[in-house]
C-alpha cells in the first residue's frame, strides 16, 4: 500500500476509559485488503474466546477498504463483532455515508470495546475523538435521537450519524443499528451491542485526500468503471425500482414465502409489489456516497390525523425487496398502506426487519396452533394481515412486559425452543430466513453461509438458473456456493456493493487495486477470498458452530419449491460438501 | 461564455459524485479539495442542496481580500492566485450562498472555476456547465 495512506491507520477506543490510540497495521491492510478480511483478522486478535456478546469484552469492528473515496461503488462498511443473536460470528454490511466518512476521516477500522457507565454517544473527526453525554438521547426514537445529533454535531454533508433505537437499548438480540436514516446494519444484532455498551450514536466526519500510484490511470480507470456502471441494465432496474423488482417475478415463480412459509406465492403481492409502490407512493430516491445508481426508494406516506380534518402528516418510508417479504407477503400483508406502517415501526424502533418479520410470522402461526394463547401475548391476537395488531407486538418485544416476550425478543429459535413449533420457526443457524424459497441453493445459503445470510452465496440465484431442469448434484451446489462466498469476501474486503460485482471482475479488481498501491494477481485474490472465508469460519468454530448439527426447520421440507419438495438428504450431502472445502 | 449551473436540485440523490469528480481534476480521490458541496436538508428524506459557485458579477469574496488574490474574471465568477493567498479566510466568511470551500492541506479557499468537469458525472440531470450571453 502507499506509504501515506490514511487506510492503515486504526483507531481502538476504550468506553469503559473514555480513552482511544491510533495504532499503524500496514500488515492488516496488505494481507486482507480491508473490510471482511481485516475486519475478521481484528475480531480474531480482539474477541476472547467464549466472550458474552452482551458484556464489555465484546468488540465492535467497522472496517473499509483502498477503494472507497478512489472508485464508485465502493461504498459500504462490514461490521464485526460477536453476535447476541447467534453467539457466534456477527457480521452485517451497510452503505449510506458510512464507507466514505471512515476513510474520510482518516481509518481503515475502527474498534470499540469496553462499556460506558451512562449513556453516550461518540463523535470522530479525523484526529479528534469525543465522547458526549448521551443521557439526553437515551430512550429516545432512531430517527429522533439522529435529528438531535444532527443538530448539534458539525460535519453536515460529509458526515456518517450510526445509531439505535430502543430496541437496541433494551438489548432484543435482532436490534439493528441504523445509518443516514435508510441504511442498516441489520442482520445478527449490531444494535443490541451498542446498546450493551451504553451508545447511543456514533457520529464520522472528515476530509481527506487520497494517494494514487499514477494520476492519469487513476482518471482513466474511473471514467472506464463509471461508463460500465452506468451502462449495464441490471443497475439500470436497481435505479427504477429498487430491490422491491424481484417481488413480481419471485411470486411469480411461487417462491415468495408467504404466512411463514405455508406457501411461497401470494395472491396479493401485486399490492406490494414494487411497481405499485412506484407509482402509488415513491416520493424520492437516494444514493449510499459514491454511487451513481440510487437504489434506495423512499415512499411518501400521506395520513391524515384522527383528531382535526385537513390535516396531514407525510413519512418517507424505504422499502426494498427483503422488508416488503419479512414484513408483508410473511405475515399475509396485502395492502400497501399497512405494510408501510409496519416498516415505518421497524425503522423508528431499530429492530433488524427481517428477523422481526419472521419472528412475527412464528407468533402467529404458533397462537392458531395454541402453542401460545393470549395470556403469553397479553390479550393480542396476531392473524395473517392485521399490521395493527403486528405494529402492538412489535412495541411488546422491544419493552419485554413478560416472560413471552423476553423469549421472543431473542428470536424464532430461542422462542421455539421454549414454546415448541420449531418445525416452523424460519432461523437457519440462528438466523431468520430471508425471503428466497428458490430452491436448494437458497436454503444451502442460509445454513453454510458464515452469516447465514442470502447475500452470502445468493444461492437463491444459482437455483434460478435450473428453473424447469434438472438439478446438479449436492457437490456441485457446495462447489458453486464456495467458490461465489470465496470471491464474495474479496468484494466485501474492498467494501464494493454487490451490486456492482459485474463490473468489479477479478482482473478489474486487480487492474485497480494497481493504482491504489496494492499488488495482487488474480490467482493470489482468488487465493485471499477462500482464506478469509476459512478465517471467519476459525472463529464460529471456535466459538462453538457445527455444520453437522445445524437444525433444517422441517416447513422447508414441506412447502413446494420452484424445484418440487426438498429432500433433507440432499441439503445434508451438500453441507457436507462445503465442509469438506472448508477444511 | 460557460457557466456551471444547478438545473433541478430536486433530481438530486445525494451520491456526490460531483464532489468526488471535481477533487480528481487534480488525480487523486478523496474530497478534500471538492469546490461544489452537496448535503441534505436536514435529514435525507427532504432532498438535497447542492452549493456551489454562482459566478457573481461583483462577487463578495474578491472584494474582501486583502491582498487581491481573488481576480474577477469578466463573465462573473474569480480566479484564486495562490501565490498571494494567505490563507485569512475573509472570501468564506464573505460568501452569501457558503460557495467559497477550504482546503485544510493547503490552508487556501477552493472555489468554483465553471470548467464543468463535475457535470460529467452527475448521472441524473442536476448541474450543467451552461453556455450564456
Amino acid at each position: 500500500m502507499l506509504n501515506h495512506d490514511p487506510l492503515q491507520r486504526v483507531l481502538y477506543i476504550d468506553l469503559t476509559r473514555r480513552s482511544f490510540r491510533i495504532e499503524h497495521r500496514p500488515d492488516l491492510f496488505e494481507r486482507y485488503l480491508g473490510g471482511a478480511g481485516v475486519a475478521s483478522a481484528l475480531l480474531l486478535e480482539e474477541c476472547p474466546e467464549g466472550a458474552d456478546p452482551l458484556e464489555p469484552e465484546n468488540p465492535i469492528i467497522f472496517a473499509v477498504g483502498p477503494l472507497v473515496g478512489l472508485f464508485p461503488m465502493a461504498s459500504k462498511t462490514v461490521a464485526m463483532f460477536k453476535s447476541p443473536h447467534t453467539g457466534n460470528l456477527g457480521e452485517s454490511h451497510a452503505g449510506g455515508r458510512s464507507a466514505v466518512s471512515i476513510r474520510m476521516a482518516g481509518y481503515g477500522a475502527i474498534v470499540i470495546k469496553g462499556a460506558s457507565d451512562i449513556p453516550v454517544y461518540l463523535t470522530i473527526f479525523n484526529d479528534k475523538v469525543q465522547f458526549h453525554d448521551g443521557r439526553a438521547l437515551w430512550g429516545m426514537r432512531s430517527d429522533f435521537a439522529a435529528r438531535a445529533t444532527r443538530e448539534k454535531e458539525s460535519g453536515s454533508g460529509m458526515r456518517t450519524i450510526m445509531r439505535i433505537g430502543l430496541a437496541g437499548e433494551r438489548l432484543v438480540s435482532y436490534a439493528c443499528v441504523i445509518t443516514e436514516t435508510y441504511r442498516h446494519f441489520g442482520r445478527l444484532g449490531l444494535g443490541a451491542v451498542f446498546g450493551s455498551k451504553k451508545l447511543k450514536a456514533i457520529v464520522i466526519s472528515g476530509k481527506s485526500s487520497l494517494p494514487v500510484v499514477d494520476r492519469k490511470t487513476y482518471k482513466k480507470a474511473y471514467n472506464d468503471i463509471f461508463q460500465q456502471l452506468l451502462t449495464k441494465p441490471s443497475l439500470k432496474k436497481y435505479h427504477d425500482l429498487g430491490t422491491s423488482l424481484n417481488i413480481l417475478p419471485l411470486n411469480k415463480i411461487c417462491a415468495l414465502p408467504t404466512r411463514n412459509l405455508q406457501k411461497a406465492c401470494f395472491e396479493q403481492a401485486e399490492e406490494i409489489s414494487g411497481e405499485h409502490l412506484a407509482e402509488n407512493y415513491l416520493g424520492r430516491r437516494i444514493a449510499c456516497t459514491h454511487c451513481p445508481i440510487a437504489c434506495i426508494h423512499l415512499a411518501a406516506l400521506r395520513e391524515p390525523y384522527k383528531d382535526e380534518p385537513y390535516f396531514y402528516k407525510t413519512t418517507f418510508i424505504s422499502y426494498d425487496y427483503e422488508l416488503i417479504y419479512a414484513l408483508g407477503t410473511m405475515l399475509g400483508i396485502g395492502n400497501s398502506r399497512g405494510l408501510m406502517y409496519l416498516l415505518n415501526e421497524v425503522e423508528i424502533l431499530g429492530l433488524d426487519a427481517i428477523s422481526t418479520g419472521v419472528v412475527l410470522a412464528w407468533v402467529t402461526e404458533a397462537f392458531q396452533k395454541g402453542l401460545i394463547t393470549e395470556k403469553e401475548t397479553m390479550g393480542l391476537k396476531p392473524a395473517w394481515g392485521d399490521y395493527e395488531t403486528y405494529v402492538e407486538i412489535m412495541k411488546k418485544i422491544v419493552l419485554q412486559p413478560n416472560e413471552f416476550y423476553q423469549a421472543v425478543a431473542k428470536g424464532a429459535e430461542y422462542a421455539s425452543e421454549l414454546y415448541g413449533g420449531k418445525e416452523f420457526a424460519l432461523a437457519f443457524g440462528k438466523n431468520e430466513m430471508p425471503g428466497y424459497h428458490t430452491g436448494y441453493g437458497g436454503h444451502l445459503t442460509f445454513l453454510t453461509g458464515a452469516r447465514h445470510s442470502h447475500l452470502d452465496s445468493a444461492g437463491y440465484s444459482f437455483d434460478q438458473k435450473f428453473l424447469g431442469k434438472e438439478v446438479p448434484p449436492p457437490e456441485d451446489y457446495a462447489n458453486h456456493l464456495f467458490a461465489e462466498e470465496s470471491y464474495r469476501q474479496i468484494i466485501s474486503s474492498l467494501v464494493i456493493c454487490f451490486f456492482a460485482r459485474g463490473v468489479y471482475n477479478y482482473p478489474t479488481i486487480e487492474r485497480l487495486l494497481k493504482i491504489a498501491g496494492f499488488d495482487f494477481s488474480e490467482e493470489s485474490l482468488k487465493g485471499l477470498g477462500e482464506e478469509i472465508l476459512k478465517q471467519k469460519y476459525r472463529f464460529k468454530f471456535r466459538e462453538g458452530f457445527s455444520l453437522d448439527q445445524l437444525r433444517i426447520p422441517k416447513r422447508i421440507l414441506e412447502t413446494i419449491s420452484p424445484h418440487g419438495r426438498l429432500q433433507e438428504e440432499f441439503i445434508r450431502k451438500a453441507i457436507a460438501a462445503y465442509k469438506r472445502l472448508l477444511s | 461564455m460557460s457557466h456551471l449551473r444547478v438545473i433541478d436540485a430536486e433530481r438530486c440523490v445525494g451520491c456526490q459524485l460531483c464532489m468526488f469528480a471535481c477533487h480528481r481534476r487534480f488525480g487523486k480521490g478523496g474530497l478534500g479539495k471538492s469546490a461544489i458541496f452537496v448535503r441534505s436538508r436536514g435529514g435525507m428524506s427532504r432532498g438535497f442542496t447542492v452549493v456551489v459557485c454562482r459566478a457573481c458579477k461583483e462577487p463578495p469574496c474578491a472584494a474582501v481580500c486583502p491582498v487581491d488574490a481573488l481576480r474577477v474574471r469578466k463573465e462573473g465568477g474569480v480566479i484564486l492566485q495562490p501565490h498571494k493567498c494567505i490563507g485569512c479566510g475573509n472570501c468564506k466568511e464573505a460568501c452569501t450562498l457558503g460557495a467559497v470551500f477550504w482546503d485544510e492541506e493547503e490552508n487556501k479557499p477552493v472555489i468554483c472555476i465553471h470548467c464543468g468537469y463535475c457535470a460529467q458525472y452527475c448521472p441524473h440531470g442536476v448541474i450543467a456547465l451552461v453556455k450564456e450571453e
